[in-house]
């Protein structure tokens, strides 16, 4: 089994530890991962702001570097629940065969791997932000607003980590804010969503922020440093791949 | 072309094919079990109030007792009384408009929601249950239905007017608050007569 | 984009300007949300409740591939039965309709019960220059009335004011104490005030939550019981409908009207369903059927189902950006998410902005009843409104910068290389609020000196 790994643009340019984290996590559970090298974006920051038609370059780029893998495997729910939905290409074959393998990091370790147990322990409070895209688009966790089962990939690996406890903001799966070019052209409506989500988990005062998506986590952590908060972002994967390297 | 063939040519036109209409088959079978001590809490969590009585006694005391201090009552339960031969279909709203209490019947009433089915018939004018500022409502216990798909059921054929109703009039308008009496009545008792 | 649409500003710089009361910002989130609460709490109430959403969406999903008929049928059944059936083109003729039938009668005053159709015709405002004294019924609509403002949420009008404004607006139009807030005092005022005007109004106006094609009559939901103070008591009553109301039988109300009032406010159903076949005896009534540009909206395969609206506004109440902006922000009669799917049918120029007052989280469409798929439906319009050429010019260029650069890996990684280098040796480069919109509430993330490429290519290859 082939796995490709995809890494966001911004996360590769701004958050290369959380990319690193995914892939030692990977490597951990005994996956071989390949990093194809030619790789840039998924092209959502185009198609949201009204010019998906823009993407054929992008898309193409990223149908020739994942085509040969058996799955891509990302760190990020909006990126790959975007993929899902509009990748297209000339090789749609390829294109096709993409959409249909490729998961965000938490779903293929539950859905594919079925992680039981992980050596991971992060003895600390942490919040959970439930992001929006990998939840009511990929189904990464059931949803407040429906009245069906609950459920939640996260929290279900979240859990397996050694000492660590993770608690809900009182609005479970409120959004942050982030939603992609709207941070900027709805900045006043973005950062007051964003400072509601984190007033809810200083309640509860974790001293972590974390969830599966960079995007949001850079949003709060934004705005986190601008109040001086001594509260962190974490993204799962690093969470996931915590290991006490040594004893104090 | 008139507007009606410009519309109904444009919506020919624009429409989707056809789509079946989905079978009202739910998976979940209506909750028939002490349908009116269920009925009874419905009207009370929309600020209604619901009296079980065996008899018409009750409501009799309370026609007699709202005429005796004076008040307009509209009475239209033969049981109760004499009638409010008065109020017809085109009497008007001048005329209605000092209605103190009005005496009710509906057709049956609705477990999931507390409501009641009433028809013009029984409101003898359309104004009756809205123009009035207290309304007592009887209904038999052995008229009640679990959901809204078995009233449908029921409602056999529409006339002119017919009327869910739900409790007494409200409104959350300023601020959130709730206030019952907001344009109807102000307040609703029905009397579930076993 | 802070370019002014009439006197209204786009939905980002109203919302920056509602949102800078950061209190009264709170306040209205608060209260919204918890409407939203109630929603939920209704939906726990019917376990079937996913089922039901399947079936009038379902149902809805039928009578719009088969409208052209259900409408012929509705108007064939409500003219046996003493209605008389109207047909408006569009909001002008709608008007003339309604102010035809006032004029044959010669009346010049009118009560209305609530009707975002009439509200998007601007009803109100044409009668007022024509002469007729119009009186908003619903209480929250009165109290807009009266400050002379539009409705800020479909379901709940005046949502946007504390009891303190409406206390100032009943001393002003109603003469009740001043300072006295108590919400039960001024609903008393309004209800003596507004009594007097259903017994003398010799023509009501109301709208239409459903329409029976099978019938040929149509249901009106209040809580207030104001639509039917008016109705049964005037001479004339004129109920407006947009075609997309029709359902096809009466069993099919049952479905619907258990979702409705749960989705709206929490509550199992509103005190008063009212089910209108005839018109009183030696009364008029007529029914409007409008289009005003859903026949339009119909032809569109990705927006059609925007038609399945029953009005109830969850996904008002659900939206974060709504709560947190406020109705008037999206300058329209219909705001929040369902508006902003609706909307740029009527005029893409003017609410070119509104689909992109989202974060597409996708709550508005798991709230609503009729499982309309909102979120999915803004991400087309804006596909749509760029191709149309209503996206800012200064965007599609920096989108076809992206494009270019996305598209060439050796690019991008060139670009993202001077990026971070230049952010880590002029960090005040960045640090500039009036030209970096994210640095005005937020850091900047630190540039590391390494992309991840850069470290497996180095560690791993």
């Amino acid at each position: 089994m082939k796995i490709g790994l995809f890494i966001p643009c911004y996360v590769d340019q701004f958050f290369p530890d959380v990319a690193k984290a995914t892939y030692e996590l990977l490597t951990k559970l005994g996956c071989e991962v390949d990093y194809p090298l030619g790789q840039t974006c998924c092209g959502q920051p185009m198609a949201n702001s009204g010019f998906a038609s823009l993407s054929k370059g992008c898309d193409a780029n990223f149908i020739s570097c994942f085509k040969h893998v058996d799955y891509v495997v990302a760190p990020s729910g909006s990126c790959v629940l975007h993929l899902k939905e509009h990748l297209h290409g000339s090789d749609e074959k390829a294109a096709t065969h993409i959409r249909e393998h490729i998961y965000e990091l938490t779903e293929f370790l539950t859905d594919v791997l079925k992680v039981g147990s992980l050596p991971a322990s992060f003895p600390h409070r942490v919040g959970m932000h439930v992001s929006c895209h990998g939840q009511r688009g990929l189904h990464l966790s059931s949803m407040t607003e429906l009245r069906l089962p609950e459920f939640s990939k996260p929290m279900q690996l979240l859990n397996l980590v050694k000492g660590i406890e993770v608690m809900y903001p009182e609005r479970k799966d409120e959004c942050c804010g982030f939603g992609g070019t709207f941070c900027v052209f709805e900045e006043a409506v973005s950062v007051k969503m964003g400072k509601d989500r984190i007033k809810e988990h200083a309640v509860n005062e974790v001293e972590y922020i974390t969830g599966v998506d960079v995007s949001c986590l850079m949003h709060l952590e934004g705005i986190l440093k601008r109040n001086g908060s001594k509260v962190k972002t974490i993204h799962i994967a690093e969470i996931l791949n915590h290991e006490v390297k040594q004893r104090v | 072309m008139s507007s009606r063939e410009r519309i109904l040519s444009a919506i020919t036109a624009n429409k989707p094919g056809l789509l079946a209409a989905p079978a009202l088959n739910l998976s979940v079978l209506p909750d028939r079990t002490d349908m009116v001590a269920r009925y009874v809490r419905a009207l009370e969590l929309i600020a209604g109030k619901a009296v079980v009585v065996s008899s018409f006694d009750a409501v009799m005391e309370d026609v007699r007792a709202t005429r005796a201090a004076g008040h307009y009552v509209v009475n239209t339960i033969a049981a109760l009384g004499p009638l409010s031969d008065e109020v017809t279909t085109d009497t008007h709203a001048d005329t209605l408009e000092p209605i103190y209490k009005a005496f009710l019947s509906a057709e049956f009433g609705v477990v999931e929601n507390g409501a009641v089915w009433m028809t013009e018939s029984q409101m003898q004018n359309r104004l009756v249950p809205f123009i009035c500022q207290h309304l007592v409502i009887c209904i038999r216990a052995t008229d009640l239905v679990p959901n809204m798909h078995e009233a449908y059921d029921r409602i056999r054929e529409m006339e002119g007017y017919g009327l869910f109703l739900a409790g007494p009039s409200k409104t959350a308008d300023i601020e959130q608050s709730l206030v019952i009496g907001a344009h109807g009545a102000r307040s609703l008792v029905v009397y579930v007569v076993e | 984009m802070s370019e002014q649409v009439g006197k209204s500003l786009w939905h980002a710089d109203a919302a920056e300007v509602f949102i800078a009361d950061e209190p009264r910002t709170d306040w209205h989130d608060e209260t919204l949300w918890f409407v939203r609460s109630k929603r939920d709490k209704a939906s726990m109430q019917v376990p079937e409740w996913e089922e039901l959403r399947e079936l009038a969406s379902g149902i809805k999903d039928h009578s719009l591939s088969n409208l052209d008929n259900y409408l012929k049928e509705f108007e064939e059944k409500a003219t046996a039965n003493g209605i008389t059936v109207h047909w408006a083109i569009d909001a002008a003729e709608h008007n003339e309709i309604i102010l035809g039938i006032l004029n044959r009668h010669g009346f010049n005053k009118m009560v209305k019960s609530k009707s975002m159709l009439t509200e998007e015709c601007h009803l109100n405002a044409f009668l007022e220059e024509n002469g007729i004294d119009v009186v908003d019924t619903d209480l929250g609509e009165r109290i807009v009335q009266f400050r002379q403002e539009t409705p800020s949420h479909i379901v709940l009008p005046a949502i946007h004011l504390k009891k303190q404004d409406v206390s100032d607006t009943f001393h002003e139009h109603l003469g009740t104490e001043k300072g006295n807030n108590d919400p039960q005092y001024l609903t008393e005022a309004a209800r003596g005030h507004l009594r007097g005007k259903f017994i003398s109004s010799p023509l009501a106006i109301t709208g239409v939550n459903f329409a029976i094609a099978e019938t040929g009559g149509f249901v009106v939901c209040t809580n207030e019981g104001n639509a039917d103070m008016g109705a049964h008591a005037a001479s004339v009553h004129i109920a407006c409908m947009g075609v997309e109301k029709i359902i096809p039988k009466a069993k099919d109300l049952a479905v619907f009207l258990r979702l409705l009032a749960r989705s709206a406010t929490g509550q199992p159903i509103t005190t008063y369903s009212s089910h209108f076949h005839k018109p009183r005896k030696g009364q008029e009534m007529h029914v409007v059927i409008v289009d005003n540009g859903r026949s339009r909206q119909l032809g569109r395969p990705d927006f059609r189902n925007s038609l399945k609206c029953i009005r109830c506004a969850a996904c008002f109440n659900t939206c974060p950006v709504y709560r947190r902006s406020g109705g008037h922000s999206y300058h329209t009669a219909v705001a929040g998410p369902i508006g902003s799917i609706l909307n740029p049918n009527l005029d893409m120029k003017a609410n070119a902005d509104l689909p992109f007052a989202s974060t597409l989280c996708g709550s508005c469409s798991n709230v609503c009843p009729v499982k309309i798929d909102i979120h999915q439906q803004l991400w087309k319009w804006r596909q749509v409104l760029a191709e149309e050429g209503y996206v800012a010019p200064s965007k599609k260029v920096a989108m076809k910068g992206m494009a270019f650069l996305l598209s060439n890996p050796r690019l991008y990684r060139i670009a993202g290389r001077i990026g971070r280098s230049m952010m880590r040796a002029f960090p005040g480069l960045m640090n500039n609020r009036k030209m970096n919109p994210w640095y005005k509430q937020r850091e900047m993330p630190e540039a590391p000196a390494q992309s991840f490429r850069d470290w497996f290519k180095e560690n791993k290859t």
